[in-house]
């Protein structure tokens, strides 16, 4: 189960991570749908591009610019939180939504908890795969501790200042 | 002063829902503590030796009198009847239950106060100028820009999660109170030759265990474009500031690892998509900000200068005071003052929740409800009439906070040291009190004139030592406590780093160090000339061979009886327990 547009939905995607003996050409992508790190993507990118049921995800070191354009073309994109105070993913999915325009599902794996996603909505998520051993009801929750918002992000393009008038 | 709107108070009270919510998951053990550490950080509440520390952030220092007695009814109903004033011109308590800290931050948010963001590693409180708004030498005032920055970084989703914190410092005046040299990023609100209001921006200063002056990345950033120019910064940080280990942490590193030129490329780059974008300021908004800043009603009057002089003939004890604790106004009639909380057998920066409600009252009577603190760890009341500086300093002095001495050896910078801070080498509160007492002679202050004397407790900088005349820095030698001696820094224009001296001192030699130090002082000074110009002008060498020369005397009366307090469950993990973090 996975938390997609404010709700607890099933899904059936699973994140391939490289294990320390595979390397990112020689790794072998299996069937079905599969999010992929951005490295093996770079390097298989001849044979998985005809796949529809691959999508890739950032680690968080690297950067939205290393897929450009071509970040379209994915119906799913995810970033990774190695540890939930690792911010570095918060400025990737900025980047994604906000310079590059990508418009499909923009996904928060790895150590993504309920005192986060708040945020992580604002800057371009809008699916979350909560630590496993979270309550998955409990973290949705999260993404209601506020109702309003000074600052414009990839979630509202306008400042307080220009939305109302005070 | 800025008031709150209803939107104001809504995200505010958001915010405390959310914390309370967290608070409890806490307790009932749903939330770890490493889960919820960072977020208590960001709320101000640390975890000391003793006790819970709450920072309570004075967004660029105001407090209305109102402000002030809730920060007293806090000391006395939540803490042991005190509160420290910080050297980020905040409020810390240091007495707290864990418990009480959400009804905490709903009383404050009852006077349009918070502790957001007071730790942790996000864009921190924002200081300024005490003296903005009142200042002679103001170009601008800082406040309104100081204040649309505040929510812009309040809750920004992008940047709660930062390689390390990040503090910003604003100035509008010519003469820098605001310290922005050693803040990472420093603005100076400056006119440009067409008399239109902008920025010149420093990036990258801080002390800690890697001093470093800021330097200008942009010499005008025009006043519609701060936010969007600060965010590029910042993002440019978050993605590349080091993670790997907190003590390179800091944007200081990252910018001497690209070098200015190619941080300043890569932020530009950055800003090319934002500059003129929907988070440009508005002149709407700058305006709507900026009317909370107005002057108040000023009444007409002149310089006092034949009764007050005649008051100042006639009373020495007044005329002390007024020499270190008045400042200049821009307004005819008017003065700034500054009220010491560095009174002798004090720990700098605290006031008693007695002093905190009578200068709320002194604000009312003397300076349309308002107060400063400052970076030094003082009050201000910014708008007295000069007729009523003498009844100001008969009921200051009543308050135990008349000592005149502002800017004097005893006005000194300390950090919480040993007795509060697990990361202590030394303590820093029983040295400043030792040392103060041992020059307490207002006369011998006097006449040593301004000098400023940092101490901090460990190479973490707390205390700022690098940047005073003198800085005394707490070092550890084989599990016992000594103190490193350096001297020639400052803050300001010409801020710089102090030298050190040598080999460092125990607890008992430390005033004599001091007093060999001041008599190459006394001895080599021209007229009027300063301890910090001295120092300039001879460089280290003739205080060395004064200091060293002889052998240094321990004044055994000084061994302080209050080691237990070190010895109190020091047994805390590293870095998690420091006001530090
Ligand atoms: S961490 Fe800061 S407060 Fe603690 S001893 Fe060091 S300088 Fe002082």
């Amino acid at each position: 189960m996975i938390i997609k547009n404010k709700t607890v939905v099933a899904d059936d995607w699973s994140v391939l991570r490289l294990a320390e003996s595979d390397t990112a050409d020689g790794v072998v992508v299996p069937a079905g749908r599969i999010l992929v790190p951005l490295k093996v993507w770079l390097a298989q990118r001849d044979s998985l591009q005809h796949r529809a049921d691959v999508g890739v995800w950032f680690a968080s070191d690297e950067r939205a610019e290393d897929l450009q354009a071509e970040v379209q073309k994915f119906s799913v994109v995810a970033v990774d939180f190695p540890k939930f105070a690792d911010g570095r993913g918060y400025s990737i999915a900025y980047h994604l939504r906000s310079r590059l325009g990508y418009k499909g599902e923009l996904r928060a794996i790895g150590d993504v908890l309920r005192d986060q996603i708040f945020y992580m909505q604002r800057v371009g998520f809008d699916a979350f795969v909560p630590r496993a051993d979270k309550d998955i009801n409990e973290v949705l929750k999260g993404l209601s501790d506020f109702s309003l918002t000074y600052q414009a992000s990839s979630d509202e393009a306008q400042p307080l200042f220009r939305r109302v008038t005070r | 002063m800025y008031r709150y709107d209803s939107f104001d108070h809504q995200i505010t009270a958001e915010r405390v829902a959310q914390f309370r919510d967290q608070v409890r998951r806490r307790l009932a053990g749903e939330l770890s503590e490493d889960e919820f550490r960072i977020l208590r950080l960001q709320n101000g509440l640390y975890m000391q030796i003793h006790a819970y520390m709450m920072r309570i952030a004075v967004p660029y220092g105001l407090v209305s009198a109102a402000q002030m007695r809730m920060f007293a009814h806090i000391a006395r109903k939540y803490d042991r009847g005190y509160g420290h004033f910080t050297t980020r011109q905040n409020i810390q308590f240091n007495w707290l239950k864990l418990q009480d800290a959400p009804d905490i931050l709903a009383e404050l948010a009852s006077v349009e106060m918070h502790a957001n963001q007071t730790s942790g590693n996000c864009i921190r409180n924002i200081t300024s100028d005490e003296f903005a708004g009142v200042a002679r030498d103001e170009i601008v005032d800082p406040r309104p820009y100081a204040e649309i920055l505040r929510q812009w970084s309040t809750f920004h989703p992008e940047f709660a999660y930062l390689p390390r914190k990040f503090k910003f410092a604003i100035t509008g005046a010519s003469e820098d109170r605001a310290a922005i040299a050693v803040h990472d990023i420093g603005l100076a609100v400056v006119k440009n030759a067409q008399g239109e209001v902008g920025f010149r921006v420093l990036v990258g200063g801080g002390l800690g265990r890697t001093p470093v002056i800021g330097v200008e990345i942009c010499d005008f950033v025009p006043w519609q474009h701060i936010i969007t120019y600060a965010e590029s910064i910042v993002r440019v940080y978050n993605e590349y500031g080091r993670r790997d280990n907190i003590y390179k942490a800091r944007i200081k590193i990252l910018v001497k690892a690209l070098g200015i030129e190619e941080f300043k490329r890569q932020v530009e780059a950055d800003w090319q998509h934002t500059k003129n974008g929907p988070c440009t300021i508005t002149q709407s908004e700058l305006d709507r900000v900026a009317a909370y800043f107005t002057a108040p009603a000023y009444e007409v009057c002149a310089n006092e200068d034949e009764s007050l002089q005649a008051m100042l003939d006639d009373n020495r004890g007044f005329a002390n005071w007024y020499q270190r604790s008045v400042k200049h106004h821009k307004v005819a009639g008017y003065a700034s003052v500054v009220l010491s909380l560095k009174k002798t057998g004090i720990a700098p920066g605290d006031a008693t929740d007695k002093q905190m409600d009578a200068a709320a009252e002194l604000a009312e009577r003397f300076s349309f409800g308002e107060l400063r603190i400052t970076h030094m760890q003082n009050l201000v009341l910014a708008d007295v009439k000069q007729s009523d500086l003498f009844s100001l300093w008969e009921a200051a002095k009543a308050l135990g906070m008349a000592t005149p001495n502002i800017g004097l050896i005893t006005d000194m910078i300390c950090c919480p040291g040993g007795d509060f801070c697990t990361l202590a080498n030394a303590r820093s509160i029983p040295l400043a009190k030792a040392i103060a007492e041992c020059f307490e002679d207002i006369d011998f202050q006097h006449d040593i004139g301004e000098l400023e004397m940092n101490i901090s407790g460990c190479i973490n900088a707390c205390g700022h030592h690098h940047v005073g005349h003198i800085g005394i820095l707490g070092v550890d030698k084989d599990g016992e406590e000594w103190y490193q001696v350096q001297i020639g820094g400052a803050q300001g224009n010409d801020a710089n780093l102090g030298k050190v001296i040598g080999k460092s001192f125990s607890f008992e030699q430390m005033p004599e160090v001091i007093a060999r130090l001041l008599q190459v002082y006394v001895r080599e000074r021209y007229d009027d000339e300063r301890f910090i110009d001295t120092v300039r002008r001879l460089g280290v060498e003739p205080f060395k061979a004064e200091v060293y020369g002889t052998l240094v005397e321990s004044d055994e009366a000084l061994k302080a009886p209050d080691y237990e307090l070190l010895k109190v469950g020091v047994s805390y993990d590293m870095p998690y327990y420091s006001p530090r973090f």
